[in-house]
């Protein structure tokens, strides 16, 4: 790891994570001793093909699958891409109905709404306050010609765990395909795909403690869909483009310390968590939890802090030498603040002070509780700044209507 | 860096954050809901701007342009506040990146929301001075 920022406290394991050294010396070793391209039949070719497939094994292993249902690809956004489009486009004309949730990462959201543009039909699944998809809601959504339903393991800004089985059960049951993107799940929960019952699945290398670059994209034997890249005859002639040998057996590396390690680092990250969620809720008033109290991932802490904007938060913080994330409009590069705060139901002033905590397994309980008295100091100085914690304390209501501009973008996010 | 050094100099030690209790106008543009607020609160004596704070709600250029703003107008003269711009708001601070230069308009349109206040509470805006005025009805996200 690195020691140049060993002073500070980094809380964004969500975002991305820092490489492992077992994981970075197997990257470095692969690169210097394993340049052959796994294509080629003489040695070095060949070295570097069973150096591949004993990945693809070992991915496979992770998830209980088998290793031909491995097809490995640059991150996490490329596995939901070609999931869905590669569904998509396999049943045009066909079944061009397609169910996703309203919280969905971006990846997902976007691959849809390109989807939309030529023709496709897209529902968008609701959630409750917690984030939580309604199995019923899918029932109901589900057509003769849903091609695929895509609902998210776990999720990437509240930590909100999603009943996949029961949705996978549900899309089964009336011939849909069932994708899930587990980025966020991989390595802080159990991953059964044959349990699971889904289709597809996709990974990322760099939210594992593996490099970024490199993702991969579980597909059940026998599930037909396009390829999104088309060239040589890698993956199976289903993705094309030279391997990353280096990346991809990092990954491996990586999933299967996390399969070694799951069932400490989860008590251990959770309990963190808890405690931190206790202390911030005990000491600062006007927080509350977003997402659910017990369906969420291990390492995810999400608040939104009444009378601040997640920006300033962030800004603060990292002054201070913490690195969080916050769903605020100015940290997004958009005029909304995040889709998934809308969709659980915050209103929009209470979306811009969101501030997502991401334990990983480098944080020590008395580092990330560290951030409690710091966050009091920081929410304490902002509130005394804002106009809007003035009108509170001074029983004022506050009406301040919502731009037109503003107002359009969100409905048209709708 | 997202910010310049200036930036973050006013958004971590803000100068002017406050309230004035017995000011001669306050200005308070932007909601809640586009996440920035800023309220001006002026003190005017003889035409001259003798005290100027401010409150925000927002980000780190809103709350950094809000200083900067109320700074570059204690000690001037009405006329001379009301020639404030937005662009002399950002290139005081050594420029805001592209997507934030809205709040600098925030900022000049929170100095004159209190400043056509004043004007309202002593007699009404003179028609000569209307024009300084017109930013009032920009969208801030135009900019």
């Amino acid at each position: 790891m690195n020691s140049q920022y060993s002073h500070r406290v980094y809380l964004d394991h969500a975002a991305t994570t820092p490489v492992r050294t077992e994981v970075s010396s197997v990257v470095s070793e692969t690169m210097d001793s394993f340049y052959g391209n796994p294509s080629s039949i003489y040695r070095e070719g060949q070295d570097a093909k069973r150096l591949l497939e004993e990945s693809r094994d070992s991915v496979a292993n992770f998830l209980n699958a088998t290793g031909s249902e491995i097809y490995f690809t640059s991150c996490g956004t490329e596995s939901d891409n070609w999931a869905i489009k590669g569904v998509a486009l396999n049943h045009f004309g066909q079944k061009m109905h397609i169910i996703t949730s309203s919280v969905e990462h971006h990846a997902v959201l976007h691959s849809c709404k390109s989807l939309e543009k030529i023709g496709y039909e897209i529902t968008y699944l609701p959630v409750d306050s917690f984030g939580l998809v309604n199995p019923e809601d899918l029932k109901r959504a589900i057509r003769e010609n849903t091609a695929l339903v895509s609902i998210m393991m776990a999720n990437n800004e509240i930590g909100t765990i999603q009943p996949v089985k029961e949705l996978c059960a549900i899309a089964k049951e009336k011939g849909a395909l069932f994708h899930t993107d587990a980025v966020q799940a991989a390595g802080a929960i159990p991953i059964d795909v044959r349990d699971l019952g889904v289709d597809l699945l996709s990974v990322s290398g760099h939210k594992v403690y593996a490099p970024k670059g490199v993702g991969a994209l579980y597909v059940r034997r026998g599930v037909k869909l396009s390829n999104l890249l088309d060239g040589g005859a890698q993956e199976h002639n289903r993705r094309a483009g030279t391997e990353n040998l280096p990346y991809i057996c990092g990954f491996a590396k990586a999933l299967s310390l996390a399969a070694e390690e799951m069932s400490d680092y989860s008590l251990r990250i959770s309990d963190i968590r808890d405690e931190l969620i206790q202390s911030v809720l005990d000491r600062i008033p006007h927080v509350r939890l977003n997402g659910h109290p017990e369906k969420r991932l291990p390492g995810n802490v999400n608040f939104s802090f009444e009378f601040i904007e997640g920006e300033s938060l962030l800004l603060m913080l990292d002054h201070h030498g913490f690195s969080c994330s916050s769903g605020s409009a100015c940290t997004s590069g958009s005029l909304d603040p995040s889709h998934v705060l809308l969709a659980i139901g915050l209103p929009h002033e209470i979306a811009h002070g969101s501030l997502r905590i991401s334990i990983g397994r480098d944080n020590t309980k008395e580092q990330v509780l560290g951030i409690v008295p710091v966050l009091e100091k920081v929410a304490n100085r902002l509130r005394e700044m804002s106009p809007l914690y003035e009108d509170y304390v001074n029983r004022r209501e506050t009406t301040y209507e919502i731009c037109e501009k503003c107002l359009n973008e969100t409905d048209m996010k709708k | 860096m997202l910010y310049s050094d200036k930036v973050m100099d006013h958004f971590m030690n803000p100068r002017n954050v406050g309230e004035i209790e017995d000011a001669s106008a306050t200005g308070t543009v932007g909601n809640a809901k586009c996440g920035d607020i800023m309220k001006v609160y002026l003190k005017i004596e003889n035409d001259r701007i003798i005290d100027a704070k401010f409150k925000t709600f927002g980000c780190g250029s809103a709350i950094a342009t809000s200083s900067m703003a109320t700074e570059m107008i204690v000690g001037k003269t009405i006329d001379e506040a009301l020639t404030l711009t937005n662009k002399a708001v950002a290139e005081a601070l050594d420029g805001l990146p592209p997507i934030k230069m809205h709040c600098s308009l925030l900022a000049e349109q929170a100095v004159k929301a209190a400043l056509k206040e004043y004007y309202e509470n002593n007699g009404g805006i003179p028609d000569a001075k209307r024009v300084f005025f017109d930013v009032l009805q920009e969208d801030e996200h135009s900019v």
